[in-house]
């Protein structure tokens, strides 16, 4: 009793940091197009687009990889799930984005459900690897559906209509579409991780024997987290497939699962805005290195280094170390 | 009914027998003491009892219901709660956040994915009930990493208390605590008496002869003695075997 002191620190207050960085990443992309069209380059809006998407992707991937410490290395196959729904579903003339969505959400729900309950009987690299299994398992159906192009992928002869209404054939439309659906997506996230599910999912994360201790049993929570992390992940396929007017399987390589996890890793893991800042970042830098050289794979590995180990918190750590100086 | 039955416990590492047929007792508000030297098997039987690792064969009954093969978590809900003797806490959680969650376990739906549960009253008031009981109220807003290790113990009870259990396993909740701490969580305990059924694991001698109604000397996984604790204090076989045969008993 001797050694309890009375003045508590208050806790850390970790959710204002996590909305306010989000809101101004989401006042910079609403900005975005005027910029595009005060500089008269148009392909900009198509790369903006691309980034929203991946935004979606990666915070996505973060409510299990940061929330429910689940490295799920399969990831883009929902990428891929969103894709081929567009593409197969406009192929029957059914190009309303709702029912192409709701397409996606539903396969990613039944893929999600039987692969997460396979593979949540595993644990660390082999969780990673089931996981990278199955979403191989997945990129090679997709390259044996002839019909769609297989290995080639298929072009879209249109885009997704929205209310019967061609209006995402504009690019700023399908930008700001994108934006919107990422915004939701992020409200919808930020709640699930500040409610009684997510506190069960976080605390499973800190210590699963504990969480057992007190009467959960954490393999429920974590596959509804896996489940709900991989219908939102296949929405931003929907979005990838509209932007590049093009699906194959190329967006369901393992690859592009590793990316979404170095998005993450890069931005920060386990504050939802650190993903969506890292899937910028890491196109950004695509983008840009790959102008500069072909060997960008090369310094954009270098670059990965460094930040993991100056900055183990990612994007989001070197922002409150730099605060945190600041208000010193 | 005896609250908690076990029957004929085994349980073995390879070679080494760490349960040797263990069959033992704890009635409804008993304080039930086991007692034993270090590697004697005591944490692996409170494994066993609270469904972390299943026994090779006997059988566990609580309340009469067989939970020999109940998870841990469904042992819980049953009111059978454990504390560790290895601290097991959520480290980023705060105090009251940690407790909290016990709470929500048996309060209500865990499925419920929008509201803000730091404005959960409910939740806050029962854990802020449960930290008092365990007298570690003060540091509800402290980070749960950043307590002391005497807090930490204090912090392993509460939470175990928050889930409002009929039975509780207490493995050596006084390790590593000393003085005048050790004091009041004995005092504690004392309080707890008779409002729970209780298995109490613990080294400190002192602590046993004045908390427990009965004794039990668990050694090489083999219970040698069961008994009143001047009866255990008084057995032969257990002085040798564990006390060491010296007078350094407490009187
Ligand atoms: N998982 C395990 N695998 C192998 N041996 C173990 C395991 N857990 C405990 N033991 C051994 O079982 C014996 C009893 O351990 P334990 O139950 O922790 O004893 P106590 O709590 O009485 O000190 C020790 O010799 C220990 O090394
Ligand atoms: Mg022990």
């Amino acid at each position: 009793m001797s050694v309890v002191s009375t003045s508590a620190p208050a806790r850390a207050p970790v959710l204002a940091p996590r909305v306010k960085a989000a809101l101004v990443l989401f006042t910079l992309f609403a900005l975005f197009p005027p910029v595009v069209t005060a500089l008269d380059d148009p392909f900009l809006i198509l790369i903006g687009t691309r980034i929203l998407a991946y935004a979606i992707a990666a915070m996505a991937l973060d409510l299990i990889l940061g929330y429910g410490a689940m490295v799920s290395f399969g990831h883009a196959a929902y990428l891929g799930f969103g894709t081929y729904a567009v593409a197969i579903l406009s192929s029957y003339g059914i190009h309303d984005i709702l029912l192409q969505t709701a397409a996606a959400i539903a396969l990613s729900a039944v893929f999600a459900f039987v692969t997460g309950a396979i593979s949540l009987r595993t644990r660390g690299v082999y969780f990673i690897m089931i996981t990278l299994a199955f979403g191989q398992m997945a990129f090679f159906f997709f390259i044996s559906l002839s019909a769609y192009g297989g290995d080639d992928g298929y072009g879209l002869r249109q885009r997704s209509t929205l209310f019967g209404s061609d209006v995402l054939e504009n690019e700023y439309a399908l930008y700001y579409a994108t934006l919107v659906v990422l915004i939701g997506l992020f409200a919808l996230s930020h709640r699930i991780v500040g409610s009684r599910f997510g506190r069960v999912l976080t605390g499973i994360r800190e210590n699963a024997t504990r969480m057992e201790a007190i009467g959960y049993s954490p393999f429920r929570y974590q596959l509804t987290a896996f489940v709900i992390s991989g219908c939102m992940t296949s929405i931003a396929g929907v979005f990838l497939a509209n932007q590049a007017e093009f699906v194959s399987p190329a967006f369901m390589s393992w690859h592009r699962s590793g990316e979404l996890i170095v998005m993450v890793v890069l931005g920060g893991i386990g504050t939802l805005s650190g993903a969506i800042g890292g899937a910028v970042a890491a196109l950004l830098l695509e983008e840009f290195l790959g102008k500069l050289t072909e060997h960008w794979r090369l310094w954009f590995g270098l670059f990965l280094v460094l930040m993991v180990l100056f900055s183990p918190r990612g994007i989001t750590g070197l922002i409150q170390q730099i605060q945190q100086g600041r208000a010193r | 009914m005896s609250r908690l039955v076990v029957e004929n416990l085994n349980k073995s590492f390879g070679a080494l027998t760490v349960t040797d047929d263990v069959s033992l007792t704890v009635e409804p508000g008993e304080l039930h003491a086991i007692i034993g030297p270090n590697g004697a098997g005591k944490t692996t039987l409170v494994a066993q009892l609270s469904g972390q690792l299943a026994p090779d064969s006997g059988r566990v009954t609580l309340d009469g219901r067989d939970i020999t093969r109940a998870s841990m978590p469904e042992r819980v809900r049953m009111g059978l709660a454990r504390s560790f003797q290895i601290t097991q806490i959520l480290p980023g959680f705060t105090v009251l956040e940690n407790v909290a969650l016990a709470v929500q376990a048996r309060q209500g739906s865990s499925f419920r994915f929008f509201g803000d549960v730091v404005r959960e009253t409910a939740l806050n008031d029962a854990a802020m009930a449960a930290l008092a009981e365990a007298g570690i109220d003060e540091r509800a807003a402290a980070i749960a990493s950043e307590l002391s290790h005497g807090e930490h113990r204090r912090l392993e009870l509460a939470m175990a208390l928050a889930t409002k259990p009929s039975t509780l396993l207490l493995d050596e909740p006084l390790a590593g605590v000393g003085g005048e701490e050790s004091d009041a969580f004995v005092a504690r305990l004392m309080a707890m008496k008779g409002r729970f059924t209780m298995l109490l694991i613990e080294h400190d001698m002192d602590a046993v002869f004045a908390l427990a109604d009965r004794v039990s000397v668990l050694v090489y996984g083999r219970i040698i003695a069961t008994g009143a604790p001047d009866e255990v204090r008084a057995d032969p076989a257990v002085r040798t075997a564990y006390l060491g045969d010296e007078e350094e008993i407490p009187a």
